[in-house]
C-alpha cells in the first residue's frame, strides 16, 4: 500500500496500467497548490458575500426591493 | 465525417484514488481522438476543474468557455481546462461527466479540442460547461494526461476512456 497519493498511467500500445506513487516533492507541491486554491475560493466567497450584503443594505436604505431596483435599471 | 469509434484504453480509479490519469503511447493510426470520463474528486468544492496536458506539457493552452452555475450564464478564459469532477461538497456518490474531441491529433498543425461537461449536485448550484480549446503546438499527440484541479485526487469509481475515431 503506497504512503503517498498515486497517479495512473496506461500504455496504449501494451495495455499495461501502472499505478505510480508520487514523490514527496510532488506531494508537497500538490499540498501547496491545494492551499492556494482553497484560499482563492475563500476569497471569492467572501467577496460575493460582501457584495450581497452591500446590495441588501443599499436596497434597505432606498426602501425598495431588488425587483423594483431591476425595473429602475431596465 | 468520422464514422468509427474504437476504444483504445480505459482506466478505473481504485479505492486509493489517483491524482491523474495518463494515456501514453497513443497510436497515430486514427483520425481523431475522443475522451470520455466520469469523475469525482476530494476537493472542498461542489465541482472542480480538471486539467489537460498533451505530451507531458501544460504549456501553450488557451480555452474559451461558456458555463452555467444554476443561477447565471457566464463565460471565462481558462488555460488548460478540460472538464469537471463532482467534488467533496456535491451530493454524495455523484459524478461529473465530460466528453472531449480532439481532431487531427497526429497531424502537424496546432491542436484544437472541444468539449462539454456537467457536474452533478442535487441543489441549485451545479455546473454545465462548454469548452473550445487550443494548444499552440504542432507536435503529434502521443500522450494525454487528465489531472484533478487544485491538486485534488480522483476518487474511487472515477472512469476514463480514450477512443480513436477513423474515417472508414
Amino acid at each position: 500500500m503506497p504512503n503517498n497519493p498515486t497517479r495512473i498511467e496506461v500504455n496504449c500500445e501494451t495495455g499495461v496500467e501502472s499505478i505510480i506513487e508520487l514523490t514527496d516533492a510532488e506531494v508537497a507541491e500538490m499540498a501547496a497548490q491545494a492551499a492556494i486554491a482553497e484560499a482563492k475560493q475563500a476569497e471569492e466567497d467572501a467577496a460575493a458575500e460582501a457584495r450581497a450584503t452591500a446590495k441588501a443594505a443599499l436596497l434597505d436604505r432606498l426602501g425598495i426591493s431588488a425587483e423594483e431596483a431591476s425595473l429602475l435599471l431596465g | 465525417m468520422p464514422n468509427t469509434f474504437e476504444l483504445i484504453a480505459s482506466s478505473a480509479v481504485g479505492s486509493g484514488g489517483a491524482s491523474s490519469i495518463t494515456f501514453s503511447s497513443i497510436p497515430s493510426t486514427f483520425t481523431d481522438l475522443c475522451i470520455k470520463f466520469s469523475a469525482r474528486d476530494n476537493s472542498s468544492f461542489i465541482a472542480n476543474n480538471i486539467d489537460l496536458s498533451f505530451n507531458g506539457s501544460t504549456a501553450s493552452f488557451s480555452v474559451r468557455s461558456l458555463y452555467g452555475n444554476g443561477t447565471s450564464a457566464l463565460s471565462i478564459t481558462q488555460s488548460n481546462a478540460a472538464g469537471l469532477a463532482a467534488a467533496a461538497n456535491a451530493t454524495a456518490n455523484t459524478f461529473g461527466n465530460s466528453e472531449f474531441y480532439i481532431p487531427n491529433y497526429a497531424g502537424s498543425t496546432n491542436k484544437s479540442y472541444s468539449g462539454d461537461s456537467v457536474s452533478e449536485n442535487n441543489a441549485t448550484e451545479a455546473y454545465d460547461w462548454f469548452y473550445a480549446g487550443l494548444r499552440s503546438n504542432t507536435a503529434a499527440i502521443t500522450s494525454i494526461t487528465i489531472t484533478a484541479g487544485s491538486s485534488a485526487t480522483f476518487q474511487n469509481h472515477s472512469n476514463f476512456y480514450l477512443y480513436g475515431v477513423k474515417n472508414a
